[in-house]
């Protein structure tokens, strides 16, 4: 067992954790974040991405012991006081969810996604989002969303009759 | 002023129709979630299953010694220690009255049938210590012959099941002269043979896993009376009944709970081995046992879908008429029946001859064993493969005859006015518009443009090849009429159930029986009763999935919850407008024949009296004054069971580029005009298609579960199973036009399987078509580049003639 020190959406913590304890399992059982979901087994499906100090990870793909002194924000710290954080309040606005599985690691993913490019084409919005899988919006939703929060301009090209462009 | 101006003041503007932003969506965006595999009950206990590694083989020996004494193990339940009480996984659908099916344990006894089998159970403190102890238990496997391919396997042996002595389970035919729906079909080829043409083709359907992205988890709590079972299940009240006969646990003693559903798409309607084993370890050890699986052994273990193998005939005059069509089906079962595995191909007998006039038509389904996972239902489910084969023959045809493929589709579909159209698979399709949808669609794609771009590339030599696929698709949906079901030997109804109370505060709670995984029903349904009732849409609140709460119900899948469920939905609040009605009556002092009820209002008509629906509810709680012998109560139930299904359809038309140096494919345009008759929100059906769209494009273009040849399943990771991501697809051009249903109130069709139905041929046939001049004639789905590469080689090898 190993001591670590992690904050969890603003909350600190100090725990014993076995060393191969992932940090999702560590977010799920020990701190009861269960907004941070597990969808594989691989990597593959992002559902359980959330940020360590700002930038997205999969929890499934790194250590607790990692996260010993950083801060980690899940799903469930986004919202402020009550009111959404605006990638959330578009997932709604947008009906860019249906099942919901997969929109804990979508959201923290695509906030990450517009921190490093504020204004994205659908494509880079596409390519961005390619490590968390949706099996139920087809994805044209999210990207909606994403476009929603990242300007106005944006919108009006997803309706482009081209497509997607690869 | 007029009682008619008074109704048009006094209503609100109708939800139905309203792009609603949905109720659930609160606590999915901000993770305060209920998966199953999030809820705890102190002192739960948790379950690992050791699978076999095999595909088929003998079991001669369990030691699960050295796992009993790993950390934190409880328990190791074995095939031995469970064969007398596991009972048998049920098959609801013998399709036959012959039908062959093995026995099928929820924990393999002696003999292991598909590689993922569960072969033990560990019960642990944690789910770690149970994974840690899984590796611990040794199991001798006598290997035995494994049979994989559908051919071979109808053929056998080897067999897939020794002691069935065949792997053929059942074969079911439909004959359009015996049924006395249309002519002799052998008769209509032979007569195409000597003057017509003749389209032979087989094709595949390949097999995909369902992939819903909560893996599935169940917890039991056997303290306390009742069993409460929570179950990532789209079908709680199956799980419960089947409890019940399986196990013969009173069904009055155990409660099941769907909570919030990651996804389910089919493969979540299912009785699973994994609920039976996590209930007989709940009752084992005393107390909370919780299993929930990985993604592996999701793919390994959950039931797949599709896996057929289709052989077809289409005969047509000269000038390109139809006249019959035979459809010759091998099936794959993999190992066991599950609920409805052997039914899934029938469900697609009524759907090939689509919406085409045929005058005879044969289907003849063969179900096959093979020692893979059990298939069953995945979106679509049969109808996707009829549809599939149907625009196929429909493609080939036209280029057969060098006519445009829209053109010979509208001189063979049904006309508008010429609905109710009974066909000639003997179902009656309720209403449709193919020329406005087909019409609306090729607008929207610039069909005219494509093609002449289409011509410029073909004559320029590009080596990007432009083909366009078309799509003009129609299913069944709303399962199901009960007596339908009956007759063609499924075991339950098709009925659906709900209970709408209006509370004394006037708030109104509606109990459905269907069971939400996705599809928005809270939302829904809330527009339904708000109209209704007229009552706000945010005083709407919908209880589903929980047995105690929801007592009866058939649940969520086969695109029947809106057409069936919703119309329960609107069956009881009508009945509660009616006894509302007799007490406002007897409140208002005046004949219940004299009150309008409008905008959630009782008035009397031709006076400004009146009295509100929610002071009726009160009224009835506090039953101080009500009508003589009035059940103190205007709270409702109601079953409704439909008369018929409804058929939607719509044209799909689709921009296929096809490098021919790399054989690489590109969706570049993807425009769909479905008709779903009348839409309650136009925001959800928009979500419906949309994720329709991706799966049945992800059957054409990226998905199979591939088993090496010792059935070993190879893309047992989402690593290996290619479920696309948003980079993979464009976004989609999706419009409407609308023929309401004439089978139900509300004049809806069903919208979740339109998309996947749709989608998969109209990619398959742009494929083709872009590179058919090139001599190819089919390219075997996934269109994966190196599968249309060498289909592109195969054919210049041939000198273009293939």
């Amino acid at each position: 067992m190993t001591r670590i020190n992690v904050t969890v959406d603003g909350v600190a913590y100090t725990d014993e954790v076995e060393n191969r304890t992932l940090l999702v399992q560590y977010l799920r059982e020990q701190v009861g974040k269960t907004g941070t979901v597990i969808g594989c087994d691989t990597t593959n499906c992002g559902a359980c991405t959330v940020h360590l100090d700002g930038r997205s990870v999969k929890s499934c793909t790194m250590l607790a012991v990692q996260a010993d002194g950083h801060e980690v924000t899940t799903i469930e710290g986004l919202a402020q006081d009550g009111v959404l954080h605006p990638m959330q309040a578009a997932f709604h606005e947008c009906h860019a969810l249906q099942c919901g599985f997969c929109t804990p690691g979508m959201i923290m993913s695509s906030i990450d996604l517009l921190n490093d490019n504020p204004n994205p084409t659908e494509t880079e919005i596409r390519h961005g989002l390619e490590g968390n899988l949706c099996r139920c919006t087809g994805y044209q939703n999210i990207v909606k969303a994403v476009q929603h929060v990242a300007g106005g301009s944006a919108p009006a090209r997803a309706a482009a009759a081209t497509g997607a462009s690869s | 002023m007029t009682t008619t101006e008074q109704e048009a003041t006094s209503s609100q503007t109708p939800e139905i129709g309203k792009a609603r932003r949905r109720k659930e969506d609160q606590r999915l965006i901000t993770g305060r979630t209920r998966y199953t595999d999030n809820l705890s009950v102190s002192g739960m206990l948790h379950l690992g299953m050791v699978r076999s590694p095999v595909a088929h083989a003998r079991i001669t020996a369990v030691d699960a010694s050295a796992a009993k004494t790993s950390p934190g193990v409880v328990a190791v339940l074995t095939g031995a220690d469970l064969a007398g009480k596991q009972g048998s996984l049920p098959n609801a659908w013998p399709i036959t009255a012959d039908q062959k099916a093995p026995n099928h344990p929820a924990v393999a006894v002696d003999h292991v049938a598909f590689a993922g089998e569960v072969v033990a159970v560990v019960v642990a403190r944690s789910a770690r210590e149970a994974r840690d102890a899984i590796e611990l238990v040794d199991v001798d496997y006598e290997e035995l012959p494994v049979v994989l391919d559908l051919a071979t396997a109808a053929a056998g042996p080897p067999y897939a099941h020794p002691e069935l002595s065949t792997n053929v389970s059942a074969t079911w035919v439909y004959d359009s002269r015996q049924a006395g729906t249309g002519t002799d079909v052998d008769e209509e080829i032979a007569k195409a043979r000597e003057d017509g043409v003749v389209i032979e083709r087989t094709y595949r359907q390949q097999r995909l896993i369902p992939a819903f992205m909560e893996p599935r988890s169940v917890l039991v709590d056997p303290t306390g009376e009742q069993l409460t079972v929570w179950s990532a299940t789209q079908v709680p009240h199956f799980v419960r009944i089947f409890l019940a006969l399986v196990l013969g646990i009173p069904e009055s003693k155990i409660r099941v709970i769907a909570p919030d559903v990651g996804g389910g798409f089919g493969g979540k309607l299912q009785f699973t081995p994994e609920e039976v084993l996590t209930v007989l370890a709940a009752q084992h050890t005393g107390k909370p046992c919780k299993y929930t699986e990985t993604r592996s052994e999701s793919l390994v273990s959950g039931h797949h879908g599709r896996d057929q193998l289709q052989r077809l005939t289409l005969a047509a005059t000269k000038d390109g008429t139809v006249t019959g069509l035979k459809v010759d089906l091998l099936a794959n079962m993999g190992a066991y029946l599950g609920l409805v595995t052997s039914g899934v191909p029938v469900l697609g007998a009524f759907m090939y001859n689509s919406i085409y006039k045929f005058a005879g038509y044969r289907f003849t389904d063969t179900n096959v064993f093979t020692n893979t996972t059990w298939t069953d239902a995945y979106r679509g489910a049969g109808r996707p493969e009829a549809t599939f084969a149907i625009e196929r023959l429909m493609d080939d045809l036209a280029a057969e005859l060098g006519r445009d493929p829209i053109e010979l589709r509208e001189q063979n579909w049904i006309k508008h006015e010429e609905f109710p159209f009974t066909t000639v698979a003997g179902m009656t399709y309720d209403s449709g518009n193919y020329e406005a949808a087909t019409s609306r669609a090729k607008e929207l794609f610039g069909y005219d443009e494509l093609r002449a771009e289409q011509r410029h590339r073909r004559e320029s030599g590009d080596p990007i090849q432009l083909g366009i696929g078309v799509s003009t698709f129609t299913e069944m949906c709303g399962l199901a009429p009960s007596r339908v079901l009956g007759a063609l030997n499924y075991v339950g109804g098709g009925w659906e159930h709900a209970s709408v109370r209006v509370l004394p505060t006037g708030k109104v709670e509606v109990v459905t029986g269907t069971s939400s995984h996705g599809q928005g029903h809270e939302t829904a349904w809330s527009q339904i009763v708000a109209d209704r009732l007229g009552v706000p849409f945010e005083d709407v609140e919908v209880l589903h999935g929980d047995t105690a709460i929801s007592p009866r119900g058939l649940d969520t899948y086969g695109s029947r919850s809106l057409v069936v469920g919703g119309m329960a939905v609107v069956k009881a609040a009508d009945k509660v407008i009616e006894k509302a009605r007799a007490v406002a009556a007897h409140l208002l002092e005046a004949s219940a024949d004299d009150l309008e009820f409008t905008g959630g209002r009782f008035t009397v008509k031709g006076t400004d009296k009146g009295m509100a629906l929610a002071e009726t509810a009160f009224a009835a709680f506090q039953g101080h004054n009500l009508p003589d012998n009035f059940e103190p109560c205007i709270d409702a139930d109601a079953t409704f069971d439909p008369v018929d299904f409804s058929f939607p359809h719509g044209t799909h038309i689709a921009a296929m580029e096809v490098d021919t140096e790399t054989g690489a494919v590109k969706l570049r345009k993807y425009v769909c005009v479905d008709d779903i008759g009348n839409v309650v929100n136009p925001l959800i059906v928009e979500g419906q298609v949309h994720g329709g769209l991706a799966q049945g494009i992800a059957q054409a273009l990226f998905e199979e579960a591939v088993y090496d040849e010792n059935g070993t399943l190879v893309s047992g990771s989402f690593v290996d199973y290619l479920v696309p991501s948003a980079a993979d697809l464009p976004s989609f051009i999706t419009d409407r036009t609308v023929s309401a249903s004439t089978t139900n109130d509300l004049g809806v069709k069903g919208v979740g399987e339109a998309g996947t139905i749709a989608s998969t041929p109209a990619i398959v046939n742009g494929v083709i078509d872009a590179i058919r001049h090139l001599g190819v004639q089919d390219v075997v789905m996934p269109c994966a580049p190196q599968t249309v590469w060498r289909a592109l080689r195969a054919a210049s090898t041939k000198g273009g003639t293939a």
